[in-house]
């Protein structure tokens, strides 16, 4: 029994890993109709950030997901800027089209620069460290993570339903062309909210070298899973996203440990057809 | 009229440029020059199958490596595992194919954009982890060719690939004589007006699930058949290798730099893409790695970026303008 709900455990702090990475796409997605296809390489990069602070500056990761957020919040606004912002409005294949390119020339240029070699942090103040919780142990670098994805998922879900600048999100969201003419500067809008949802994964990228290592297709995966938990938790719905990355983290340990680990993913994508095709909208879809 | 004659011209011309390539003495003779060549024909194919889904019915699949997957391990079985030629194989494969694609779409077509782009990218994922342990089919080794007779009946070469250009020749012309007179028939005007406004073309009578499902097995079973020459030009395959998502894209990729829902965008974009792909991945794949993608990837948001409607639109932008500077004749 203790195995049980040492993997439910386990799940879950996926999970919670998952729901921080997805709640930027979610955002991003409800507010702009984009997918961002480069979204686990924003990932990548703010791992490599955190990696390269820790190995170079002795900065622990505890420390160092500060600078990784704020360098991949800038690194969107950059490309909202550059690439982004001339595709808003146009069929929806070609912003995904410009993504996966991105995505292709931001991995093959950490392979290019840093080798495809996986590099780990050794020294982190948290590595390794547990808490034994009687049968079962939390293991610390996941549960910070954990709490630091319900403290950002809080923070911008007060965000954006208590603040003006939230209101502005919310309607432009609505309706761009009349959020634009109640004086709502939507191009502003739309960086914005692409630099939080790149400061999402920044923030879960800045973390996660604690106990993943970094390699240039690390992001690959988180892409594709962070897809599934939006579409399964619903257009826009920060809460469904949440509810969703859970399903799909507990769904992934629980098939993985009593099945057999290859075919946890084809369970986690099983799952989703089969929702989507009950649910076309999501869980909690509108 | 004098449309058609000319839009005739112009596919006999181009059919007989591409007879003749390899026979012109140049610098497209030597082996490497032939293998850009077969890959161009085979690519052009391949998006072309996946253009009739995708650019001439509306309903943009990134699943298309699944199909191309089906028919080349449908080739592959027949001569690893069986000891047959590829024919029946790849026959099989595309009808398995086509069975396979119409099966997985029907409940998808329900969903709607983002929705549906992501379910296609699930399919892949699922189809590729399973193909990974599925070890009646090779599993994640997959499956190496035996050296056998050369020649027409097994479809393999190994001096040269003049008859594997000719052999792709073969399936382009299948696959655009088809396109082509898909675009004047009955099918080719109702899969535009379903990509067009579903709900109008629905409410002139047009069963817009037939014919997307038609479209889809059609498009699948080409798939297939460019995925089983693309085994027997490797003389191997295993799942990444096939089903991948980087595979699929590069069909779409292709399509839209090319334009996406005419007869000749999935010929210009491969003509262009390919030997990008090849000649960068040959001069700088030795660079330390990744260069050539990273050359790819700028390349892409670039066409993405500054021309989306491909070559075909920029080719019509000059004529247009060429037939205003002539002086307006309606």
């Amino acid at each position: 029994m203790a195995v049980f709900f040492q993997v439910v455990l386990d799940g879950l702090l996926n999970g919670m890993l998952y729901a921080l990475i997805t709640v930027g796409l979610s955002l991003i997605w409800g507010v702009m109709d984009v997918i961002n296809f480069a979204h686990g390489e924003f990932l990548m990069v703010a791992m490599y950030v955190s990696y390269w602070l820790g190995f170079l500056m002795h900065a622990d990761p505890l420390i160092s997901w500060i600078a990784s957020g704020a360098f991949v919040f800038l690194l969107s606004v950059i490309i909202y800027k550059l690439i982004i912002s001339q595709l808003i409005g146009k069929p929806a294949l070609s912003v995904l089209l410009a993504t996966f390119g991105l995505s292709m020339l931001l991995k093959n240029i950490c392979l290019n620069r840093f080798s495809p070699n996986f590099k780990l942090l050794s020294d982190t103040y948290l590595g390794g460290k547990v808490i034994p919780l009687g049968d079962i142990i939390l293991p610390m670098p996941q549960f910070v993570i954990a709490i630091a994805s319900l403290a950002v998922i809080m923070y911008i879900y007060r965000f954006i339903t208590r603040t003006k600048m939230g209101w502005a999100i919310q309607a432009t969201a609505m309706d761009r062309d009349a959020a634009e003419l109640m004086g709502i500067d939507t191009a502003r809008i739309f960086a914005l909210v692409f630099g939080i949802g790149g400061a999402c994964v920044g923030i879960a990228g800045g973390l996660l070298p604690m106990y993943m290592p970094v390699h240039p297709e690390v992001g690959s995966l988180f892409s594709l899973i962070a897809f599934v938990c939006v579409a399964l938790g619903g257009f826009g719905s920060i809460v469904g996203s949440l509810l969703a990355a859970l399903l799909v983290g507990l769904v992934e340990a629980l098939v993985g440990f009593y099945v057999a680990p290859i075919f946890k993913y084809v369970a986690v994508f099983g799952i989703y057809l089969i929702v989507i095709l009950i649910r076309p909208r999501g869980l909690f879809g509108w | 009229m004098n449309h058609a004659k000319k839009s005739r011209g112009l596919w006999y011309s181009v059919l007989l440029i591409l007879a003749l390539l390899p026979i012109i003495p140049g610098p497209l003779q030597g082996p490497f020059a032939q293998h850009v060549l077969v890959l161009i024909l085979l690519f052009a194919c391949m998006s072309q199958a996946w253009n009739i889904l995708g650019g001439y019915c509306g309903q943009v699949s990134f699943g298309h490596s699944v199909f191309f997957g089906i028919g080349a391990y449908g080739a592959g079985m027949a001569v690893v595992t069986y000891g047959l030629t590829p024919w029946p194989g790849a026959l099989a494969g595309a009808l398995l194919a086509a069975i396979v694609a119409m099966a997985i779409s029907y409940p998808c077509f329900r969903l709607k954009g983002h929705y549906f782009a992501i379910a296609t990218f699930a399919i892949v994922e699922i189809f590729n982890r399973l193909f990974m342990v599925w070890y009646w089919v090779g599993g994640a080794l997959g499956l190496d060719y035996p050296i056998i007779e050369e020649g027409w009946k097994n479809f393999m070469w190994f001096r040269t690939k003049t008859q594997y250009y000719y052999g792709a020749f073969g399936l382009f012309i299948i696959v655009f004589s088809f396109v082509r007179w898909m675009e004047g028939h009955k099918l080719g005007y109702y899969m535009r007006a379903v990509r067009d406004g579903q709900e109008a073309a629905e409410s002139l009578g047009v069963n817009s699930t037939s014919v997307k499902l038609t479209a889809i097995a059609i498009s699948a079973f080409l798939a297939a058949l460019c995925g089983a020459f693309f085994v027997q030009y490797n003389l191997r395959v295993d799942p990444p290798m096939v089903m991948s998502l980087d595979m699929s894209m590069r069909f779409v990729l292709i399509t839209i730099l090319g334009g996406l829902g005419t007869l000749w965008g999935p010929l210009l974009g491969a003509a262009i893409l390919i030997p990008l792909q090849e000649y960068t991945r040959a001069i700088w794949g030795g660079l330390g790695g990744g260069v050539d993608l990273i050359i790819f990837g700028i390349l892409i948001i670039l066409i993405v970026t500054r021309q989306p409607k491909g070559v075909m639109g920029f080719i019509s932008w000059l004529a247009n303008r060429s037939r205003a500077a002539k002086g307006g004749d309606e």
